[in-house]
C-alpha cells in the first residue's frame, strides 16, 4: 500500500468511584430503574452546584501517572457548552486547557511508542431511549448515568494500523484494572473507543482530513472499523479524491462505517473555566503520593516475573493479564518454597490446568502440586542403584524375564517399589527396568 | 409595631409578649394591604408561614432563642424554596415548584424563621430597577411613581413598607446595595462565598453573593449569624471560620482606617449625594476615625469587564432551561435575558474568546490587586452606592446602556469578591441615598462595626414611608 494510516485513539474510561462526580448519587447505575439515582445536581436543576469528587480526580492523575503524563501540578475544570437533551445543563462539565495529565507516552510489546497527548476528567451524560408509547414515538431520558465520572485519554496520531491500537487498549483495559478505578467491562459500556483514522503519503505532517468513528465498544469492532476505513478512505483516495473531513459511526451487522455527520468546520464549544468549582492546585508531595499508589503495572510485572522467576515472556503475560491473577501466582510460589516446588512448575500448572484462582487457594494448591509432583521427583541415579541391587538380589527372575518371561517384570517392579520405600511413579520405575534389563 | 426591628421582635417573643404566630399574622395583613400597591411579592406563602409560626412558638416556649427564630421573612423568588413557586420572575418558570430547599433556606428553616413568601426582581436578576420583571414592576415606597432599585426588588420594599421584618437577596453586580440604597434600608452583599449559592437560581456564578436586607446593621448582623458558612453542596464557601458578628458591633471605630477612593467621586455622581458621602465620612472623622484618600486605579474598567464575565456566565447558565423538563421553551426569555444570552455567547465564540473573556480575566485580575493594595493601608474603604438618585419608572427602560451604567460603583466588589454594606444615609428629593462601606475577604464583622457605628449617630433608617 502506498498509503501510511494514522490513527489516533479517544478513549472514555468510566470510573467505578462509589458517587458520582459532582453529586453524592451512587454512580453503580447499570440495570438500575431510570431516574432512580438522580438529585438535584446530575439532574441540572436551578440553583443546583457541583463539588467535585475527590477520589475520581485521584484515580484520573493516578492513570496519567500510569501512562507515564505529568501532571499539571495547577489545574481546572472547565464548562463546553452544547445543546443535547440529554446533558441536563447544557453544558458538560470537563478539563480543556489544563488536563489534569499531558504528554505520557507507552511502549507496546510490539516494540511501537504511543505518545499520550492528555488524560482528563469529565462527567458522563444521560441516556436516550427512542421508543414507541402507546402509538406515539416518544424520547426517553434516563439521567441515572448522568454525572457519572469519565476519564478521557487521547492519544497522538501515532498509530499506523489496528493491531497496534487493540494491543494499546489492552494495555489500557488492564492498566485501569491494575488500578482498580474502572470495571472497564465493554458490555456496560465502562470503555467507549473512538478512533480517528486518515491516510497519508506524507509521513512528514498530517492528511487535509480526518475520519472519527464514534462510540465503538469492542476492541474487535475498533479492529474492523479501522481495516474497514482504510479500504474505503484508500479507494477514495485512488480515485483521485480526498475523503471528507466527518464522524461516522460502526454498524456491526453490516460491518462496515457509516456517515453520521459531515463537519464543515469545529465545534465552537464556547469553553469557558467553570466558576462553579476553584481550581484544582496539586502539590509536588500530593502528585508524588498518589505515584507512590499506583501499584506494579503489568508490563513491569512480566520482566519481573521473567528475571525473578526465570519464565518465558509468553508465560509471564498469561499470568499478569489480570492483577488478581499475579498475586495469585506469587502467593503460591512464596508457599511452595518449603515444599520444594519452583515458580515454574507452579507457573506451568496454572497455564496448563487453567486454575480458577479464586476457588483454590494457594496452600491448596502447591499441596496438589506436591503430592503430584513427588511421584516425579525420585533422583534418577537413586533409582539406578535401587534397581541395580534388585537385580543382583532376583537372579532367577531376572533370567526368567530375559528367557521370554516378561510378566515376570511386574514382581521386579514390585521389589523396586519397595526397595525406594515411597509414593513414585511406577511408570518411570517399570521403563528404567525395561532399560536395565536390556 | 411601627419601625420594629428583628432584635425588637426577638425581644418581645422571648418575653412572650407576643407569638411568632400573631407576628407573622401582623405582616401578613400588612403584606394583603399593600402588596398590590407596591408588587413586592410575587408569591405569599400564608399556610406554610402560618406553619412555620406555629412550630417557632413551640420552640420559643421550650427556651430556644436562636436569632431568627419566629421571625416573619420574604426571600427573592431567585431562592429555590421546596413545594412553593419559584420563579426568578421570568414567564419561563411561571409554575415552576422545585423539589428541593437550597443551603440558605434550609438554614432559615431551621434557624426557625417564617418564610412570608417570595418576592419581585428583575427576570433572572437581570436588571437594576425591577422594571424587567415578567410580573410588572416593583414601586418604591417612598415614592411610587420612582423604581426601588434592582435586581432584588421586592425585598428591600418588603422591610421598607414592613411588609416583612428581614428579606434575603442575592447581589451579582449590586442587585443588594443598590436597592437597599434606594429603599432606605440596610443592605449587605457578603464576601463571595460567604454564604452557600446552593439552592439559588444561578445569574453570573463567579458574582454571585447571598446577602440580606434589614431596617438595622445590627439586624443584619443577626441574619448573617444564620446563614453565613462553608456548605458541602458549593465548592465555592471555603471553611472560614464565621464569627459572632453581633458580639463586638458597638465596638466602634477610633483608630479605624478609612480608605476614600477618588475614582468613585467623578463627573457623573450626583454632587448632592457626594455631599452626603463626605458628611458620612466626617461624622466617622468625629468618632476617632481616620480618612485617608486612596485610588483604586482599575474602577473604570470594572462596568466593562463586569458586562463580559458576567454574560458570558448568564449565556451558559441559562442553557439548561430549554423547556425539556422544566418551565416553559426560549422564547419565553424575555428582552434583557436574550440580550445577555447573545451577548455572553458572542464574547466566548472561537475568536472572539481572547480579545473578550480572557481579557476581562486579566483586568478582573487587576481590580483584585487594586483592592489589596489598597486594604494594606486601610481598613475599609467608603463610596456611594449609585451615582444617582431614585429615577422614576420607565425613565431607563428602553436604555439599557443607561441601566448598565447605574452598576458603576456596585460591580467592582462583585469582581474582586470582597464584602459591601450599604447602610443608609439620608435623603434628596424625599428619596433614599446610601453609602457602602467595602472590606477585606471575610471582614463582615468590621463592616457592621464602621455600620453601627454611623447608623448611632444618625439613625436615616426610622424614617419609614408614608404609605
Amino acid at each position: 500500500m502506498k498509503y501510511t494510516p494514522v490513527i489516533g485513539l479517544e478513549v472514555h474510561v468510566e470510573l467505578k468511584t462509589k458517587s458520582k462526580m459532582f453529586c453524592e448519587c451512587s454512580a453503580d447505575y447499570f440495570g438500575k430503574e431510570p431516574n432512580s439515582h438522580t438529585c438535584p445536581t446530575c439532574l441540572g436543576l436551578p440553583g443546583a452546584l457541583p463539588v467535585p469528587n475527590k477520589t475520581a480526580i485521584d484515580w484520573c492523575v493516578m492513570i496519567a501517572q500510569s501512562l507515564n503524563c505529568e501532571i499539571n501540578e495547577f489545574s481546572k475544570f472547565d464548562r463546553k457548552n452544547y445543546f443535547y437533551p440529554d446533558l441536563p445543563k447544557g453544558y458538560q462539565i470537563s478539563q480543556y486547557d489544563l488536563p489534569f495529565g499531558k504528554n505520557g507516552e507507552v511502549s507496546l510489546s510490539s516494540g511501537k511508542t504511543i505518545g499520550i497527548t492528555r488524560v482528563h476528567m469529565e462527567e458522563d451524560t444521560g441516556k436516550l431511549t427512542h421508543q414507541e408509547m402507546g402509538g406515539v414515538k416518544t424520547s426517553l431520558i434516563d439521567y441515572n448515568r448522568s454525572g457519572v465520572p469519565l476519564v478521557e485519554i487521547v492519544t497522538e496520531p501515532d498509530f499506523n494500523n489496528a493491531k497496534d491500537v487493540v494491543a494499546y487498549l489492552q494495555m489500557l483495559r488492564t492498566i485501569v484494572r491494575y488500578l482498580d478505578v474502572s470495571n472497564a467491562d465493554m458490555e456496560k459500556g465502562d470503555m467507549r473507543l473512538e478512533p480517528n483514522i486518515s491516510l497519508t503519503t506524507d509521513v512528514s505532517k498530517l492528511p487535509p482530513y480526518k475520519v472519527e468513528v464514534k462510540n465503538i465498544n469492542s476492541f474487535k469492532f475498533v479492529d474492523k472499523a479501522i481495516v474497514f476505513e482504510l479500504k474505503r478512505q484508500e479507494e477514495i483516495l485512488e480515485s483521485g479524491q480526498i475523503p471528507p473531513q466527518e464522524t461516522r459511526g460502526w454498524n456491526e451487522i453490516k460491518n462496515a462505517t457509516f456517515s453520521q455527520r459531515v463537519k464543515e468546520e469545529a465545534n465552537d464549544y464556547r469553553y469557558f473555566p467553570e466558576p462553579d468549582i476553584p481550581p484544582i492546585k496539586f502539590t509536588k508531595e500530593q502528585i508524588s503520593n498518589l505515584k507512590s499508589k499506583v501499584p506494579e503495572l503489568q508490563v513491569e510485572k512480566i520482566t519481573r516475573f521473567v528475571k525473578q522467576f526465570s519464565l518465558s515472556s509468553y508465560d509471564a503475560e498469561l499470568l499478569t493479564r489480570e492483577r488478581a491473577l499475579a498475586d495469585y501466582f506469587e502467593q503460591t510460589v512464596a508457599q511452595g518454597i518449603e515444599k520444594n516446588i519452583s515458580a515454574k512448575q507452579i507457573a506451568n500448572t496454572i497455564i496448563n490446568k487453567k486454575i480458577d484462582h479464586t476457588t483454590i487457594s494457594p496452600e491448596k494448591l502447591v499441596s496438589n502440586i506436591a503430592e503430584s509432583s513427588q511421584i516425579k521427583s525420585l533422583d534418577e541415579s537413586e533409582l539406578q542403584t535401587i534397581i541395580d541391587k534388585v537385580l543382583q538380589d532376583n537372579q532367577k527372575a531376572v533370567k526368567d524375564y530375559k528367557s521370554g518371561k516378561e510378566s515376570v517384570i511386574m514382581f521386579l517392579v514390585g521389589q523396586c517399589m519397595k526397595a525406594i520405600g515411597r509414593k513414585v511413579d511406577v511408570n518411570a520405575v517399570k521403563e528404567h527396568l525395561v532399560q536395565s534389563l536390556k | 409595631m411601627n419601625n420594629l426591628t428583628i432584635k425588637d421582635a426577638r425581644e418581645k417573643l422571648t418575653k412572650k409578649e407576643i407569638s411568632s404566630v400573631e407576628l407573622t399574622k401582623h405582616y401578613l395583613t400588612i403584606v394583603k394591604t399593600y402588596n398590590e400597591k407596591l408588587n413586592a411579592f410575587l408569591t405569599i406563602s400564608e399556610k406554610e408561614a402560618l406553619e412555620q409560626a406555629e412550630s417557632a412558638d413551640k420552640r420559643i416556649g421550650e427556651g430556644d432563642s436562636t436569632p431568627l427564630l419566629g421571625i416573619p421573612l420574604a426571600l427573592k423568588d431567585i431562592y429555590v424554596t421546596k413545594g412553593i413557586k419559584t420563579t426568578a420572575a421570568s414567564k419561563v418558570l411561571e409554575e415552576y415548584i422545585p423539589q428541593y430547599d437550597g443551603t440558605a433556606v434550609m438554614l432559615l428553616k431551621n434557624a426557625g424563621a417564617v418564610i412570608l413568601g417570595k418576592t419581585n426582581l428583575d427576570a433572572w436578576a437581570h436588571g437594576s430597577s425591577g422594571e424587567n420583571s415578567d410580573f410588572g414592576p416593583t414601586k418604591n415606597p417612598y415614592n411610587t411613581a420612582f423604581v426601588p432599585g434592582g435586581s432584588s426588588s421586592g425585598s428591600p420594599v418588603t422591610v421598607a413598607s414592613e411588609m416583612a421584618l428581614a428579606a434575603s437577596g442575592t447581589d451579582t453586580g449590586g442587585s443588594i446595595r443598590l436597592p437597599a440604597s434606594f429603599c432606605n434600608v440596610v443592605g449587605l452583599k457578603p464576601t463571595y462565598g460567604r454564604v452557600s449559592r446552593y439552592g439559588v437560581i444561578a445569574m453570573s456564578s463567579s458574582l454571585d453573593s447571598i446577602g440580606h436586607f434589614t431596617k438595622t446593621v445590627e439586624d443584619n448582623a443577626m441574619y448573617l449569624q444564620v446563614t453565613a458558612g462553608s456548605d458541602p453542596h458549593d465548592a465555592t464557601t471555603p471553611p472560614v471560620a464565621v464569627p459572632n458578628y453581633t458580639k463586638n458591633i458597638a465596638k466602634g471605630v477610633k483608630g479605624l482606617r478609612i480608605g476614600v477612593p477618588k475614582e468613585y467621586f467623578i463627573e457623573g455622581l450626583d454632587p448632592r449625594i457626594k455631599k452626603m458621602i463626605e458628611d458620612a465620612l466626617k461624622v466617622y472623622e468625629k468618632l476617632g476615625a481616620e480618612i485617608i484618600e486612596v485610588s483604586l486605579p482599575h474602577t473604570s474598567y470594572a462596568i466593562e469587564v463586569y458586562y463580559i464575565v458576567q454574560t458570558a456566565e448568564v449565556s451558559s447558565n441559562l442553557a439548561r432551561y430549554d423547556g425539556i423538563r422544566f418551565g416553559k421553551d426560549r422564547s419565553h426569555f424575555g428582552d434583557e435575558a436574550k440580550r445577555r444570552i447573545m451577548l455572553g455567547t458572542y464574547v466566548l465564540s472561537a475568536g472572539y474568546y481572547d480579545a473578550f473573556y480572557k481579557k476581562a480575566m486579566q483586568v478582573r485580575t487587576l481590580l483584585k490587586q487594586d483592592f489589596d493594595k489598597a486594604f494594606k493601608t486601610v481598613d475599609v474603604i467608603i463610596a456611594p452606592v449609585s451615582p444617582t438618585i431614585p429615577w422614576k419608572l420607565g425613565d431607563k427602560a428602553d436604555d439599557p446602556l443607561a441601566m448598565y451604567l447605574s452598576d458603576i460603583f456596585t460591580v467592582h466588589a462583585n469582581l474582586v469578591g470582597v464584602p459591601g454594606l450599604a447602610i443608609p444615609v439620608g435623603f434628596i428629593d424625599s428619596l433614599p441615598v446610601g453609602m457602602q462601606i467595602f472590606g477585606p475577604h471575610f471582614s463582615e464583622e468590621k463592616l457592621y462595626q464602621v455600620g453601627f457605628a454611623y447608623e448611632a449617630v444618625n439613625p436615616v433608617w426610622k424614617e419609614r414611608p408614608n404609605l
